[in-house]
């Protein structure tokens, strides 16, 4: 029979791709008939948040920072409760990581602050001597991409059904709305009073002068997706 | 039967050596950045504070994999491609014009989309996932060039003269089909502009979330290496080992079983690079099981190269070029056995997210991967450009050079991922975390510095072979007989 498909280069590839793609229909469509349900606590990202999360990506910090943590004592006790599937129902796309070269930062935070964040991502050996993480100035003066945020907000609420405006189940009882603006003045309106709030716990003169001028600078988005990361 | 010598022609084949000589170099000379700037911080400023967001480790760090990956390795495959397709399916580019042209047309988009790439990711534009990081309108480009590379494959079979495909066109097709099928599944995303009409037109939101983004990224993340570090460069060793010893592959049947192997289990064994995560516990069971299974295809080739030598070891001594290819089938079973250790659950829950897994990955692409595209320019170069290879013993230096910068890679990042990995999960006498994170990074930098030094090596010897390509190409011309008869067999000239 092999020999018969190598003089037969088209059976050949039906085969070969039979073959290869066996494995994939059996290892991962049942997961994807089962649509992933969040967990009752998991909200959608506001458009701050969502715009931090963008400057996340942008700058490759799930090349170092895992987002998954495992089931190992070890692991909880450095870094909170482990990860279940549910809670990664909105991340499009998800952000575990592959390497720590750097702490896990699934739960981030419950155990930094703004302030925190602040003094770190300006200059991170002088809040943790040894490091090796560069340091973020740039994204003091950058300012923050709202638009294509709330773009992707609009984009998984009437693709995906990600539910902004509705009632969110949380584990205290009272159910959440996150808001989804009806254009991209409101979100921009919006972002702008998350962030407000933001740099109010903030030193930095100039983002807070870029702030009440109506700008958001990258770190305040940023700061604000770390610290919805719980 | 008409039997007329067939020239070939090699046009194709040379623009895409050079770009991987060149490739190389810059994916190479990132991966040594940062390498220094993991052992020594300053370096992510190198350029000043200015240009510090594009000379940060984050956003370099996707540029040498993807450079190295689909840059380097992805030009090696067809710059081998349009050189052996042609030789083992006995005719010539130039009795086609159409696949002529389809050919160069495919080398030109190729250099248009690395431009798009390399400032795409240096301003950050990016989907974040690993080896998938291009936004979907350089996703689109790079599926037309695949697609142009089926029609280049599968025109040339089309007209071919040798009836039988040899082993190597085996794996380039599997290297086509696999990729191609991956890289649509895994990048799957939605253009945000089109459904909002406001924001960035760059931008894309991924088809998958959460875990099952998670499943299908290393579904195609682990197969992306099958397939474009394993198959493909399987058949350059099948092609080139031959071809330069004068032995015949030792066996057809090893050949045959290692080959549909690797094509069944390797999809399989995605699972290992998601243990212990959210994903169902019996996929990841199947990622380790598979993975272990894995080493038999994986050793099946590189037994059957190995023993391709039975009796004239001494080609090993006498000749550089031997030499790279020895060296590389011997990674490839040192990594293929290293694989499979880190994806039993309790080994990898020590390895996963440490060093190791970049030791690992850095022992197959600098020890099988690079150095079997280095001897196949070094076998094509004397017969594409007719001229001799300029300095045997450049290429003497190069090999020590580079497997001392091996050598040196590999050990540091195992201590470095081990003593890692231990730190973490190490307790005190009252059960607590006996270090803070900090502790486990300050402990790295004699390993990150022997690391960098080993990666510096191995980019001298890029150098050196970039040199001595270079003196090839320019260097006087000897005119050589490479005719072959077209009713030759494929491995028979």
């Amino acid at each position: 029979m092999f020999h018969w498909l190598e003089k037969h280069p088209f059976f050949f590839t039906v085969v070969l791709f039979v073959t290869v793609a066996f494995a994939g229909l059996v290892e991962a469509l049942p997961n994807f008939a089962e649509q992933s349900r969040p967990t009752i606590g998991t909200k959608p990202y506001t458009t701050l948040e969502l715009a931090g999360r963008h400057v996340y990506i942008k700058n490759s910090c799930n090349a170092c920072h895992s987002q998954l943590i495992r089931p190992f004592k070890s692991e909880t006790d450095r870094y909170g409760s482990y990860s279940l599937s549910g809670e990664y129902a909105y991340d499009r796309p998800f952000l575990w990581g592959s390497k720590r070269t750097g702490p896990d930062l699934m739960r981030i935070g419950n155990v930094r602050t703004t302030d925190w964040h602040e003094n770190h991502m300006w200059d991170p050996s002088a809040v943790v001597p040894g490091t090796v993480m560069p340091a973020y100035k740039w994204m003091f003066t950058n300012a923050a991409d709202l638009d294509t945020a709330y773009a992707e907000m609009v984009t998984v609420n009437k693709v995906f059904n990600v539910p902004y405006n509705k009632p969110i189940p949380m584990k205290d009882g009272e159910p959440k709305v996150v808001k989804m603006a009806a254009d991209v003045a409101g979100a921009r309106a919006e972002a702008l009073a998350d962030a407000k709030v933001i740099a109010a716990s903030m030193k930095n003169q100039d983002v807070k002068d870029a702030v009440a001028a109506g700008k958001v600078p990258e770190i305040v988005a940023l700061i604000a997706y770390l610290n919805s990361l719980k | 039967m008409e039997n007329r010598p067939l020239e070939y022609d090699y046009t194709v084949a040379k623009w895409f050596m050079i770009a991987t000589i060149l490739l190389g170099l810059v994916g190479m000379l990132i991966g040594v950045i940062l390498a220094w700037q993991l052992a020594f911080p300053s370096v992510n400023t190198m350029l000043g504070e200015g240009l510090a967001e594009y000379t940060a480790f984050g956003r370099l760090r996707p540029l040498h994999t993807d450079s190295m990956a689909y840059g380097f390795t992805v030009s090696g495959i067809m710059a081998t491609w349009y050189y052996v397709g042609q030789r083992v399916l006995k005719v010539s580019m130039a009795e086609s014009p159409f696949l002529m042209f389809v050919g160069k047309l495919q080398f030109i988009l190729y250099v248009i989309i690395v431009a798009a790439v390399v400032v795409s990711l240096l301003l950050g534009l990016t989907t974040s996932k690993e080896y998938a990081e291009f936004e979907w309108p350089i996703d689109i480009g790079i599926v037309v060039i695949w697609v142009m590379w089926g029609i280049s494959i599968f025109g040339l079979i089309g007209i071919r003269r040798e009836k039988s495909m040899y082993i190597s066109i085996w794996y380039y097709i599997a290297c086509f089909v696999a990729i191609a099928m991956l890289y649509l599944f895994n990048n799957m995303e939605v253009p945000t502009y089109f459904v909002a009409g406001v924001g960035s037109v760059w931008h894309s939101v991924s088809m998958y979330a959460g875990t099952n983004d998670a499943l299908v990224q290393w579904w195609f993340g682990h197969n992306a290496v099958a397939f474009v570090f394993t198959t493909p460069i399987i058949a350059m060793i099948y092609y080139f080992l031959p071809k330069e010893s004068g032995q015949a592959v030792y066996s057809y049947k090893l050949s045959l079983l290692s080959f549909w192997g690797l094509m069944f289990v390797y999809l399989w064994a995605g699972g290992h690079h998601l243990l212990f995560s959210t994903v169902p516990d019996w996929m990841q069971t199947m990622g380790s099981v598979f993975s272990i299974i894995l080493i038999l295809p994986s050793w099946g080739s590189a037994i059957n190269m190995l023993l391709t030598m039975k009796g004239e070891w001494q080609q090993v001594a006498s000749s550089p070029l031997i030499k790279f290819m020895i060296l590389a089938s011997t990674f490839y079973m040192f990594s293929t056995l290293e694989g499979p250790i880190q994806a039993i659950k309790s080994v990898n829950a020590l390895a996963h997210f440490t060093d190791w897994i970049v030791g690992h990955v850095h022992d197959g692409v600098l020890g099988w991967v690079a150095f079997m595209i280095f001897a196949s320019l070094f076998h094509m170069a004397p017969r594409i450009f007719k001229r001799e290879i300029y300095s045997k013993s450049l290429m003497n230096t190069q090999f020590w050079i580079q497997t001392l910068g091996v050598v040196l890679y590999f050990t540091s990042m195992w201590i470095a991922g081990i003593t890692q990995g231990m730190m973490w999960r190490a307790h005190d006498e009252f059960g607590n975390l006996a270090y803070s994170f900090i502790d486990t990074v300050t402990v790295l930098h004699p390993y990150y510095t022997i690391r960098a030094v080993g990666g510096t090596l191995y980019l001298v010897g890029v150098f050196i072979f970039a040199y001595n390509m270079y003196k090839t190409m320019t260097g006087a011309s000897r005119e050589v007989d490479e005719s072959e008869m077209q009713n030759a067999s494929p491995m028979g000239a």
